[in-house]
């Protein structure tokens, strides 16, 4: 504030309404700068500011009780109404459209499996780069109950097995295991998270780096499982490099449309993308609650103290072996869920999705956001998951439209996350949004052996650290 | 140091605890491996000695991959992920010079073919010794008082962007040399199948290597300062070492080392691709866990052990997995090694386990 000619106190006098409204102005006056020549002047884009300014600006928290849920709670509005204006919305520049409602689906399962991750490495500081393979568990556990995978085939070609329960949308008579999608999301979940446990017992007694190499040779291991598993012992267990398709669609069936209004069939809904939409906002605002509620429960609070410093930790009593497990099964029964829903969405489960690449995706957005605070990782997920679906490709196009490069930028996906990844690491180590604790280790250190001792730093290197 | 104290306590609790079973799994496990191994050997006896050929040959590659991850890790105690990619991208800029400077084609006669083979190799040692270098300065260097996990985290983002280079510069698809590059003479045969000069080339190229990193560490003066940077920082820097200067030099031998391995990979294997070199590396740092991480006969032996698991993996005959499943069993051996034996074979029983 200084800088534009008002003296720090002066600024600080003022009621904080007008501090917010002059803060909203600035942002909305550069914004109209900056994008005015690219876009012209678009109605829609002053809705939003309107929409946000009135979000953040009134001291909505002076209200009793209910007043700090409000700018939340607007929040939320705003997201759940967004499929019935997504289409109508301005075109930001470079970047391009604002997502449409089924890249609202992705970006809502990658928050899901970010904040899950968030868990791991934001929370109890394990470096798990084999997180992936609790998503391909998920998928895998929706895809071998709600396909007609374990149909075997009778010598007159009809289906051997078959066991339906609670599904919808399919023949009855349908070969293979058919139970109702809702339950596999939890089936999922739980799978990931045993598994998760079974990796975590022998191996979180290592060190955080060993750790970090074990779990990728999981990531590793269980994708080639899953490629090579069309033959396993003799056996087609997930149908190898075809993967699984089709899944059983999610829905309510007819009886609870007809009582309760609620969809029948999310495929064959004309509204599809939009149910599919709200239904990942329940399983985020879910995976979210839970995220804030262990933040600062006895477990949370153990978990930042093992991060912080494994030794005092332990000598003031808490279980580190049961702890990490906590944390890693809890991380990965998220992780399971979100695999397995968005298996359901796409209504497949391909090994190719599996990727080592995958789980730096996902860690990159827990970084970006900053690592420990939910809603920055929200953030950071949501952005990453668009630039993933559909902004790098815009870019492209934009830049081969604007300034005549023919520049393929998704083929360079994974080197502007490693660019992202490394500035946000050497400039902002504690993410765009940080949570206040984990900015506080950044900058002062942490006793979890650091990486050089202090003796051997040289004056350069100690400033930039600051 | 009192909180180190508590650590070896716990651990070696923790340590105490698994030991009663690790070693029957661990004897049950031996005890397969030497039994399908010899089966194998009484059934197809040529083909187990090809796999073991094949085996020793791979084995080298990796043993020089894995010394520049045992060196760094000695050192600094981080898991260099863009080691693997610094490799890639020196067997890529060898299979340049080879082709567009040298224009070597098959068959090439040995007056072209040595002059440009040691020249590329040079080329390519400088190279990734430098890049290297460059790597811990602006990637490792400033994360000193970070907690552990941001240079790990670097590690990778320098990693993907190492193949983004590549990919950059040759495109997403594998970069081809002409097969046949190295002389292809028969040394001798077993039975019929032979052992051809390529094969023995890049064992006569890694061995002199392996020599010389041994001779720099054990008896140079800058050895010698490796050695004590990678014991105590601080007391080295006591005792004048100018520790910042060792690190960098560390990382430029171990870079030499990958841009070496890189030339033998892009010749012997004539076709490399941008995101052959993480895997490659997986498989080094596998091999130098093995062999006891920070211990440099130990990277060799272990890279030889991986060299060898593969190859018998994928040659056998008789109940070999095949080579889907090399991943897979070279990720389950580094499981089992850190689990059971963090130390590795050749490597000491320390506290942290490594």
């Amino acid at each position: 504030m200084s800088a534009v000619g008002v003296p720090e106190e002066r600024w600080h006098a003022l009621p904080l309404m007008v501090r917010r409204a002059v803060v909203a102005v600035v942002v909305g006056l550069l914004a109209l700068v900056v994008l005015a020549p690219f876009s012209g002047f678009d109605p829609t884009a002053l809705y939003t500011w309107l929409v946000f300014a009135a979000l953040f600006v009134p001291p909505w928290e002076r209200i009793r009780l209910i007043g700090k849920f409000i700018p939340a709670l607007g929040m939320l509005g705003v997201v759940v109404a967004y499929p019935f204006y997504a289409s109508s919305l301005y075109t930001i520049p470079v970047l391009g459209a604002f997502p449409s409602t089924n890249t609202g689906v992705t970006m809502l399962i990658y928050a899901m499996m970010a904040l899950g991750l968030n868990v791991v490495v934001g929370y109890a500081g394990l470096l798990d780069l084999g997180y992936v393979a609790f998503y391909a568990i998920g998928a895998y556990s929706a895809a071998w109950f709600a396909s007609q995978q374990f149909a075997g085939q009778n010598p007159d070609g009809s289906a051997k097995r078959s066991f339906h329960f609670l599904a919808i949308g399919i023949d009855p008579k349908l070969g293979g295991i058919h139970v109702t999608p809702w339950l596999l999301l939890l089936v999922g979940g739980v799978f990931a998270a045993l598994i998760g446990m079974l990796i975590g017992l022998p191996t979180l007694r290592l060190r955080g780096d060993y750790l970090a190499i074990v779990t990728l040779g999981f990531g590793e291991i269980l994708p080639q499982i899953a490629r090579n598993g069309d033959n396993l012992f003799g056996q087609n267990v997930t149908n190898g490099p075809q993967g699984i398709v089709p899944l059983d669609t999610i829905g309510f069936g007819n009886t609870l449309h007809r009582a309760l209004g609620l969809p029948a069939n999310y495929q064959i809904a004309s509204n599809s993308d939009s149910l599919y939409f709200w239904t990942a906002i329940v399983l985020v605002l879910i995976t979210l609650f839970c995220s804030l509620r262990l933040r600062g429960s006895r477990l949370g609070r153990a978990w930042v103290a093992i991060r912080e410093d494994e030794t005092a930790a332990s000598a003031m009593g808490i279980p580190l072996m049961r702890t990490k497990t906590l944390a890693y099964a809890i991380g990965a029964f998220f992780g399971g869920v979100a695999g397995a829903y968005y298996a359901i969405f796409t209504s497949s489960a391909n090994p190719d999705s599996f990727q080592l690449n995958f789980s730096v995706f996902v860690l990159v957005m827990v970084i970006l956001g900053g690592m420990g605070n939910v809603w920055g990782v929200l953030v950071g997920a949501a952005f990453l998951a668009y630039l993933d679906q559909a902004g790098l490709a815009n870019t492209g196009a934009w830049l081969s439209d604007h300034l005549g490069l023919n520049l393929d930028v998704p083929k360079y996906e994974f080197g502007i996350y490693g660019i992202m990844l490394l500035l946000v690491m050497l400039f902002r180590p504690h993410g765009l949004i940080p949570e206040a604790r984990r900015k506080l280790e950044f900058q002062i250190g942490v006793h979890d052996e650091p990486l050089y001792d202090e003796v051997a730093d040289d004056a350069h290197v100690a400033g930039a650290s600051h | 140091m009192t909180s180190a104290a508590t650590t070896t306590e716990t651990i070696v609790r923790a340590r105490r605890r698994v030991s009663g079973v690790a070693p029957v799994f661990a004897g049950v496990l031996v005890t397969a491996l030497v039994v399908w191994l010899a089966i194998n050997l009484e059934k197809t006896p040529t083909l187990f000695v090809k796999a073991f050929l094949i085996g020793i040959t791979n084995g080298s590659v990796y043993a020089l991959v894995a010394l520049g991850y045992t060196l760094v890790y000695g050192i600094l105690e981080l898991i260099n992920f863009a080691h693997g990619d610094v490799f890639m991208l020196g067997g890529m800029m060898s299979a340049t010079f080879m082709l567009s400077v040298f224009h070597l084609g098959t068959d090439a006669s040995p007056g072209s073919l040595w002059p440009a083979l040691l020249a590329s190799l040079v080329i390519s040692m400088v190279f990734c010794g430098v890049l290297n270098a460059s790597i811990e300065r602006v990637a490792y260097r400033p994360l000193r008082r970070a907690p552990r996990l941001a240079p790990l985290i670097t590690a990778i983002a320098m990693s993907f962007i190492l193949q983004n280079v590549a990919i950059a510069w040759k495109g997403p698809n594998y970069v081809s040399l002409p097969i046949n590059m190295l002389p292809h003479g028969i040394v001798f045969r077993i039975g019929h199948d032979t052992y051809t000069w390529d094969a023995l080339i890049v064992v006569l190229i890694t061995a002199p290597v392996l020599a010389a990193l041994v001779w720099l560490v054990q008896y140079t003066k800058q050895g010698k300062a490796m050695r004590a940077t990678a014991q105590d920082r601080e007391a080295a820097a006591m005792m004048g070492i100018d520790v910042n200067r060792t690190i960098s030099f560390t990382f430029l031998i171990a870079g030499g080392l990958a841009g070496a391995a890189g030339l033998i990979y892009a010749v012997y294997f004539t076709s490399i691709r941008f995101d052959q070199g993480f895997q490659l590396g997986l498989f080094a740092f596998t091999a130098a866990v093995l062999g006891g991480i920070g211990n440099l006969p130990g990277a060799v032996l272990g890279a030889l052990f991986i060299g060898l698991a593969q190859s018998f993996n994928n040659t056998l005959g008789w109940h070999a997995p095949g080579s889907d499943w090399t991943q897979s069993i070279v990720f389950s051996i580094l499981i089992l090694i850190l689990v059971f034996r963090p130390e590795g074979i050749l490597g000491e029983r320390t506290p942290e386990g490594g």
